[in-house]
């Protein structure tokens, strides 16, 4: 089958590799649909989190229809069906899974000793995400094996096409999560950091769930049009400071609530910070740069919420403690718990609340992959989000 | 192969997809201001360094130990200058910035003789290569930051998202309409440790 794989920092091919087969009774195997780029892909692709070898199949954003089970499986899926799959692999059955914390399935990381020794304890594996997270291979091909597939997947009604449910199985349960977590109230500001597609779906979920205000911030033009588009106000942090504007649009208490949709990448607009996360992150002292959280943590109202679903993946520096500890701030962050959402949110859609087939701006077929890859990464062509079809 | 891409093999000019990207620059790259600054930072160090070096020249050449080196360090301010003036006065300072990075591989190359031989300046030596490999680092990442940045929009690919709500209504129409989403008390954190407006209300 054609896969697209990763080969090293910038270089991922689409490559004829092995079909998958089935290795446990729990497992199915999903002819892809539709598979997405998740910003969460170019950590891999810039080669800034650690675990990828080559050879791995990348993509942890995808549906299909399910073309043979396991065992195991028990009728939990019947071949032909047509399911999204979540980008948590979950067990179902482990203390966490029964707790609906998902994606900290304590069964489903092949791998859980590294992921042990990294984290402390383990989290769920993931799709082409690193062999930190069990090395499965994923979802950017022309077929997946989905292991644990009788609890791992989200079944979607007929009517509703392949574009309008395929973010069920990251995006779109990430942004609610990530604003849902911030118990957001009517008399609440949100401001969200980043743009891009989890920053667009947060920004609407905070709407859907009754903000006073919602602000975005970003750099890139198009991305603040969506966000503006979404009902945002939007702050370009590239022509006006941030901890101002915030703090003029809440009269100067700041935000109660702030959402990190940058994570380990971010861009500070300031030089001498962002040069010395560069040069830190360059000669491996840190390992992700942390600008977003410092001003989030700043410009946050004391007793505020920061909610985190931009990812992370090792150490980052010069976090103000002082500030974060004084004013009483509440961090709440994780990878998503996508089945412990999706059935409420699969209803939104299907009622007409909200489409998130919106934030699509490109689609290719799969072997336009790579260049797909440089194009997300470089936001070239006002890219925002791609779909790739096998 | 395209037409252009063997129209320029033909008449023998570099394709640019070809050459390292340092030394490729855009005039539609739209750096991050981030880097923009670093540019900018870059440029005045440039200058600074390039008036020191011409006006101090054989004070740096003894302490460095190495005083025949003199008119070298001299003519190597010169350039700091011509590059600092090219950085701060280009529209695009992604040449100047990759020029940089070229002469502070001749920087080093010329300092690092001093390590050798009976130079009694040597800790001076190595002082001055910890300096340069940090600039060197500094001017690596700018000029990759400013070779990768992403194109400026133009009309030619210019889409609009003006619409791209994602709703069905307006979205100021659909503020609010998950209020009733009652979200799990395990992830909105222990009642008590809400604000008492909310939990007395």
């Amino acid at each position: 089958m054609r896969a697209l794989v990763w080969h090293g920092t910038e270089d991922i091919r689409c490559d004829t590799v092995p079909d998958p087969k089935i290795e446990d009774d729990r497992d199915a195997i999903i002819k892809v649909t539709a598979c997405a780029i998740c910003g969460s892909d170019l950590h891999l692709y810039d080669h800034f989190m650690p675990g990828m070898e080559k050879g791995d199949v990348m993509g942890h954003e995808f549906m299909g229809e399910v073309v043979e089970t396991g065992k195991g499986v028990n009728g939990a899926l019947k071949k032909g069906e047509r399911i999204v799959v979540p980008f948590t692999i979950i067990c179902g059955e482990c203390d966490q899974c029964k707790r609906g914390y998902f994606s900290v399935c304590e069964r489903s990381n092949r791998n859980k000793n590294i992921a042990d020794k990294a984290f402390g304890h383990t989290t769920a594996g993931l799709f082409g995400y690193t062999h930190l997270t069990g090395g499965y291979q994923g979802g950017q091909a022309e077929y997946v094996r989905v292991p644990f597939a009788d609890k791992t997947h989200i079944k979607v009604p007929e009517n509703l096409s392949d574009e309008q449910v395929l973010f069920l199985g990251d995006i779109f349960p990430t942004g609610w999560q990530a604003a849902v977590q911030a118990d957001i109230q009517p008399t609440d500001t949100v401001a969200i950091w980043g743009a891009g597609p989890v920053g667009q779906m947060t920004l609407r979920s905070a709407l859907l769930l009754g903000a006073k205000q919602v602000v975005c911030i970003d750099s890139v033009p198009e991305r603040l049009e969506m966000a503006r588009a979404g009902g945002a106000i939007t702050i370009d942090n590239s022509e006006e400071s941030v901890v101002e504007r915030l703090n003029e649009l809440t009269g100067g208490k700041g935000p109660e609530k702030c959402i990190d949709a940058v994570g380990m990448e971010a861009h500070s607009p300031r030089a001498l910070e962002h040069a010395y996360d560069r040069v830190k992150q360059a000669v491996m002292l840190e390992s992700d740069r942390a600008s977003v959280l410092r001003e989030m943590i700043y410009v946050c109202r004391p007793a505020g919420i920061l909610s985190i679903p931009g990812v992370y993946g090792g150490l980052i520096d010069k976090v103000p403690m002082g500030a974060l500890m004084n004013k009483g701030l509440t961090i709440r962050t994780g990878q998503t718990h996508v089945n412990r959402w999706t059935d409420d949110l699969v209803k939104r859609i299907d009622d007409g609340q909200i489409d998130p087939s919106f934030v699509i701006t490109h689609r290719a077929k799969l072997d336009q992959g790579p260049e797909m890859y440089k194009t997300f990464r470089d936001k070239k062509d006002n890219c925002i989000k791609v779909v790739l079809r096998p | 192969m395209s037409d252009a891409r063997s129209q320029r093999r033909r008449s023998g000019a570099p394709d640019r997809s070809e050459l390292p990207s340092y030394f490729v620059s855009d005039p539609r790259r739209r750096p991050d201001p981030a880097t923009r600054e670093l540019a900018r930072g870059l440029g005045w160090f440039s200058i600074g360094l390039g008036l020191t070096e011409v006006a101090c020249g054989d004070a740096i050449a003894r302490w460095l130990g190495m005083p025949r080196s003199a008119p070298v360090i001299r003519a190597y301010g010169v350039r700091e200058l011509l590059q600092g003036i090219g950085i701060l006065g280009a529209s695009d300072p992604t040449p100047w910035i990759s020029a940089r990075v070229a002469g502070d591989a001749l920087d080093i190359a010329t300092v690092l003789p001093g390590l050798e031989g009976h130079n009694p300046r040597k800790d001076n030596v190595a002082i001055a290569l910890v300096a340069l490999a940090g600039v060197t680092a500094a001017d690596v990442i700018c000029a990759r930051s400013l070779s990768e940045a992403p194109l400026a929009p133009s009309e030619r690919v210019r889409r609009d998202y003006r619409r791209r709500s994602g709703f069905r209504r307006r979205a100021e129409a659909m503020r609010g309409a998950a209020r009733g989403f009652k979200p799990p008390p395990d992830i909105i954190g222990p009642e008590a440790m809400r604000p008492w407006t909310l939990t007395n209300a």
